[in-house]
């Protein structure tokens, strides 16, 4: 009897086992698909241009160097300064309005505000090729074209579905009974704003930086289409870097690692609250 | 005394809310200005362009109606005829669709396969979570010059593999690219509502007698329903304007031929490098009314449930 216990909790715990090992092992297939891009990029980006014309992408560097990463970050250092003066100053506006817009969604709700919300969301789903003849018109127009506050309008404007929704669907968690008591004590519009949700919304602000940032960063088809030469993002220098009669790959691979390297950093510092930001992002309305 | 400090009191009680809603508006009226320019007149004017004949850059900077519109001859649907009779852009919607219901497919399934893989309480769990996510940090531009030199590679090399240059298999380089970047997001979707079931459900299945498998499929799987909808809408928005991962590992025209090229291209190329304004106004036009039949559905649906909740 207790043999045949014994048995078979022992046949079963090796079922188990084979069960984990499988998924494991495909978990390991799986993630070695995952991986192939890093280890490419970072392989080729240690090789010399002699190397990368003789050998193919996947053999192991021979004799690592970091050359590539000096002419890859001279090719993209304009890039990524351009980069940094667009996405800083957007992302920053983008998120104060959205939470004074949040604010106002969720607290103040004035009449037709239900109906205007979804056309507002509406914007954040549009292909943005179904503006972008006005939007280069409007550009020239007011003589912006060409320059980097082109760009940072943009962002601004077209962040304003995704950040006041994030932020209002969190004002709206906060109980009113809150700002009643401090309605009570007297204080109006702004000083709600300012000593009772504001102060309560940091990680909301942590969430939609982070979000901002990345999409404003990793923004190419506004940034090819309204920029000049001397303003382009670091996505359009990325674009072109290393391209020509010869392509010089291992400093596209350094480039590409040098370019991904800000919001990449943003990720592993902040990923929880990135995934949050991700997942805010699609659950919509 | 009395009586007018009351007074004053409800007086100020019915004032102050007034001027704080008026505060209200005005704060958010610039942003919904804002959203008004630059969403709806200018998908007014993309779609107005499209019916015109604006065909060169003279056109276009020239004279205005009152609208601002260029005064140029007023054409209809000319401009959608003659797309819908131009090989490139026959091409781009066959490969817009091969490629939305492959990538979208793709996308679901391997997000979904993650998915249950990580929440199955394995080792390490947030490395394998951060290797299968990580690519959502990067720009489409970034991924497709790394997966480009990967299957150029893979084409010159000993490998032999030329599914780049090859004109019946270009467009799987970048259905695999593309799902590289986001199967991992629609995992995070997943695993979010994986583990909000309550176990509780599957406990009671279990103690009923059905195995794994009829768990997953009967229980787990349809509650996962709403997510698995939000996904493909997302998914199917992203493939239909899919533009830099393209443009990057391909061209523009996304090649070789038309193999890989996409409306989003031709409308850009159209556009900005030939001056036929109408004709980029169009194929703007076209892929607006596409997202437009997936996307309305989609947000009076999910507006209606937190209106009624």
């Amino acid at each position: 009897m207790t043999q045949t216990i014994k048995h078979q909790s022992k046949t079963q715990s090796t079922a188990m086992s084979t069960g984990r090992i499988g998924l494991y092992i495909l978990l390991l297939t799986l993630a070695g698909f995952y991986l192939i891009p890093v280890y490419v990029a970072i392989n080729t980006s240690l090789k010399s241009f002699e190397e990368v014309s003789k050998t193919s992408a996947f053999s192991v560097v021979q004799n690592p160097s970091l050359s590539s990463y000096l002419e890859a970050f001279t090719g993209l250092q304009k890039g990524l300064l351009n980069s940094l003066a667009m996405a800083i100053p957007a992302t920053i506006i983008s998120s104060l309005l959205g939470s004074m817009n949040g604010y106002i969604l969720a607290k103040w709700k004035f009449r037709g505000a239900d109906t205007i919300f979804p056309a507002v969301l509406f914007g954040m789903f549009i292909p943005y090729q179904a503006i972008l003849i006005p939007l280069f018109q409007f550009m020239s127009d007011i003589k912006l074209a060409g320059s980097i506050w082109a760009l940072i309008l943009v962002h601004v404007v077209y962040g304003i579905p995704i950040t006041s929704l994030i932020f209002r669907n969190f004002y709206a968690t906060i109980p009113n009974s809150l700002l009643e008591a401090s309605k009570l004590d007297g204080a109006g519009f702004f000083a709600i704003y300012r000593y009772v949700l504001f102060p309560l919304s940091t990680s909301s602000f942590v969430v939609v930086l982070i979000w901002q940032f990345t999409n404003i960063w990793n923004d190419f088809l506004f940034a090819v289409t309204l920029t000049s030469p001397a303003t382009q993002p670091v996505t359009v220098v990325l674009q072109g870097l290393g391209a020509g009669q010869i392509n010089h790959y291992e400093v596209q691979m350094a480039g590409a690692i040098v370019a991904a390297l800000p919001t990449l950093l943003i990720y592993i510092v902040l990923g929880r609250y990135f995934v949050q930001g991700v997942l805010a992002g699609s659950v919509k309305g | 005394m009395m009586t007018a400090s009351i007074d004053q009191r409800t007086n100020r009680k019915r004032r102050k809310p007034n001027t704080d809603q008026v505060t209200a508006v005005l704060m958010i009226l610039p942003s919904l200005i804002a959203i008004a320019i630059f969403v709806y007149v200018f998908i007014f004017r993309t779609a107005g362009m499209s019916l015109l004949s604006v065909n060169d850059l003279y056109e276009m900077a020239g004279p205005k109606t009152w609208l601002g519109f260029p005064q140029t001859a007023f054409v209809g649907l000319k401009n959608y005829l003659d797309l819908f009779a131009n090989d490139r852009f026959r091409a781009d919607i066959i490969n817009m669709i091969v490629f939305t219901v492959l990538f979208v497919g793709f996308s679901l399934s391997l997000g979904l396969l993650l998915a249950v893989l990580i929440n199955a309480k394995i080792r390490l769990e947030d490395v394998w979570r951060n290797i299968f996510f990580f690519p959502m940090a990067l720009s489409m531009v970034v991924t497709g010059t790394v997966w480009r030199w990967v299957f150029n590679s893979a084409s010159t090399s000993d490998l032999g593999l030329d599914w780049i240059t090859n004109p019946n298999t270009a467009i799987f380089t970048i259905i695999i690219a593309a799902t590289w970047q986001m199967s991992g997001y629609v995992m995070a979707l997943y695993l979010a509502g994986l583990r909000g079931i309550p176990s509780e459900l599957h406990e009671a299945a279990r103690v009923d007698g059905a195995t794994e498998a009829q768990i997953f499929w009967r229980i787990t799987f349809p509650l996962l329903g709403p997510i698995t909808v939000s996904a493909a809408v997302l998914l199917v928005h992203i493939s239909l304007k899919i533009f830099d991962l393209v443009f990057v590992m391909t061209g523009n025209p996304g090649g070789p031929g038309f193999a890989t090229d996409m409306p989003a291209l031709y409308m850009f190329q159209a556009t900005f490098k030939q001056d036929l304004y109408s004709r980029g106004a169009a194929i703007a036009t076209f892929m607006l009314i596409v997202a437009a039949v997936i996307i309305i559905p989609y947000l009076i649906a999910s507006n209606k449930k937190t209106v009624e909740e």
